[in-house]
């Protein structure tokens, strides 16, 4: 293929990938024909406020993401270096939650959840997104825990460390890609997932913004406010290609690991 | 993004497995099981212990605030007897035969285009794949406000070069240019995570196999359909894979940008059960209908596995 041909046409297509998403920044702040912050300020006052929905999409991430690493963390290093009872059917167990379509399995978890008393609830909604998360973050970080030379933690335990502490001093610190890959994914779970939030969470002071931003189109009484959407749009929309633009190593490392593979 | 994406050659380890494990002298059984106990308990709990109730609730009247009572099998002779079912279930063969066929071609289509190293590539790379980095939910309401009539560009544009002489409802108007908008978002936002998983399956192929074609003198076409195709072939299962699994649950993309509608014409499976569940408040048959689907789709995934399975020997 000629080169100039070649640039050109590929321009034009970026072109056409990237635009909806300057698009929307671009119609956030406009107002008629000039440059506004006001969506931004009705944004601030939609509803309980954004704040609120700001706090509860926090509190979930900061849940989900603690929880995943913490689990994951320990699953993958005792599927790395121990052998325990039932050890090869609970890792298909958990590559199991892939084969099952996640919107069927919602419905009986919205009654189990009102059983253990955490209807509407952000940690209910947690513990769901931890489940969900399992798959992939236990695959990722059994793989880190196996590419360590297990001379380094017997090295440790020879010293007089636990398998706990050869675990806290010695590995952690060697496994911290795999760390930031499955905390990235879990993040980027819980603060874009809409399904689960809608089904699982009931009360608007608990909604999380994706819900919460979505309902401007929903429940708009007829007339929806779009620039105030876009503004929804755009403030959910920046954390992830921040990290995106930042952690690219990361993404693509989570991409590349087979763990999508199922 | 100027040295975005580098995608590697080879993925350091391929899936699966692992090197068996030499037995070890301190660790005993319990040890390896209380650090995996969490897991164990979250699974047990909001894995198994869901796909059991889902299967009880389906045999029984669940009214999402009375008591169940057992009903087994009205639930499932209700949905032969629902025509919004049946027509969701047609709709949404539908629109995954049309979504895949599109979205294989585009994703592979960029995956070739930047195969190849060169200057910029990551630049290309990396804005074919940004709305990816979008939130699904996110992506969608954003497609919903670029195709509005109020602040979206999209009318103002065609009709300026003439291609239309009135502005167009995107979303709610005619029921065949909603579902091509449905598709066109779903397009954009995963052709890029498709092109992705394609490109590493490309990268993979050693240059060499290339260049003994080349002083073979096979052309560029040839070379395309033998040896980039079968040795793709792995990674081309599993991205129709993602694919036709996604398109069947399809939610978003009609709950959020067309609702369903216009009338039902983009209503999917997964609306209907949503719907059936926490608008019509019967946990029952929703339940009923997410264990035909789930059945049907761990059929669908394990015929794929085996396919790919007997590919890969």
């Amino acid at each position: 293929m000629r080169r100039p041909a070649y640039y050109a046409g590929m321009a034009v297509l970026s072109l056409l990938f990237v635009y909806p998403i300057v698009w929307s920044g671009w119609s956030s702040v406009r107002l008629g024909d000039a440059f506004s912050l006001d969506s931004y300020r009705k944004l601030a006052e939609y509803g309980e406020g954004v704040g609120v929905y700001l706090t509860n999409t926090v509190i979930l991430v900061l849940f989900t993401v603690a929880g995943t690493l913490l689990v994951a963390t320990f699953a993958g290093y005792a599927f790395a270096r121990f052998r325990f009872p039932g050890k090869g059917l609970l890792f298909v167990l958990i590559l199991a939650i892939l084969m099952v379509p996640y919107p069927t399995i919602l419905i009986p978890l919205y009654v189990l959840l009102g059983w253990l008393g955490l209807q509407d609830s952000l940690l209910g909604l947690a513990l769901v997104m931890i489940m969900f998360q399992l798959p992939f973050a236990v695959f990722m970080m059994r793989n880190a825990f196996e590419s360590v030379p297990r001379t380094l933690d017997e090295a440790a335990m020879i010293d007089g460390c636990g398998s706990f502490g050869a675990l806290v001093r010695v590995l952690l610190p060697a496994v911290v890609p795999g760390l930031v890959t499955v905390g990235l994914f879990a993040f980027l779970a819980s603060w874009n997932d809409y399904v689960a939030p809608l089904i699982l969470i009931s009360s608007n002071e608990r909604f999380t913004l994706p819900v919460a931003v979505v309902n401007m189109r929903l429940h708009n009484f007829g007339a929806v406010d779009y620039p105030t959407m876009q503004a929804g749009v755009v403030f959910m929309a920046l954390p992830c290609l921040a990290i995106f633009l930042l952690l690219q190593r990361y993404y693509v490392r989570g991409f590349m690991s087979g763990a999508l593979r199922g | 993004m100027s040295n975005s994406l580098g995608v590697r050659a080879r993925p350091d380890r391929v899936t699966g497995a692992a090197p068996p494990a030499p037995p070890r002298r301190r660790s005993s059984g319990l040890t390896g099981l209380a650090y995996a106990a969490p897991a164990a308990v979250i699974v047990a709990l909001f894995f198994l212990l869901p796909l059991g109730l889902v299967v009880w609730m389906s045999l029984n009247k669940w009214p999402l605030l009375a008591p169940p009572t057992f009903n087994a099998p009205g639930n499932y002779t209700q949905i032969a007897d629902n025509a919004l079912v049946l027509d969701a279930v047609v709709f949404t063969l539908k629109y995954t035969a049309v979504v895949t066929v599109l979205l294989f071609s585009v994703a592979f289509g960029l995956a070739l285009l930047v195969q190849h190293r060169r200057p910029g590539i990551g630049f290309f790379r990396g804005a074919f794949f940004l709305p990816a980095a979008v939130g699904w939910a996110t992506a969608t309401l954003l497609f919903f406000g670029l195709l509005s009539d109020q602040i979206g560009p999209l009318n103002d544009l065609l009709e300026g070069i003439g291609l239309i002489d009135a502005p167009v409802s995107w979303t709610a108007g005619d029921p065949a240019v909603a579902f091509g908008s449905t598709v066109t978002l779903v397009i954009w936002r995963w052709a890029g995570f498709n092109m992705l998983i394609l490109l590493t399956g490309l990268q993979a192929i050693p240059n060499e196999i290339y260049e003994a074609a080349r002083v073979d003198g096979a052309s560029a076409f040839q070379a395309f359909r033998r040896i980039t195709l079968p040795l793709m072939r792995p990674t081309i299962a599993l991205v129709l894979c993602l694919m036709i699994t996604g398109s069947l649950l399809g939610f978003e993309q009609f709950y959020i940008l067309t609702r369903g509608g216009p009338g039902s014409s983009t209503t999917s499976v997964v609306m209907v059960i949503v719907r059936e569940a926490f608008v019509r408040f019967n946990l029952g048959s929703a339940a009923a209908m997410s264990v035909l689907v789930l059945a049907a789709l761990v059929l669908l995934n394990a015929l794929q596995l085996a396919f790919i399975r007997r590919r890969n020997s």
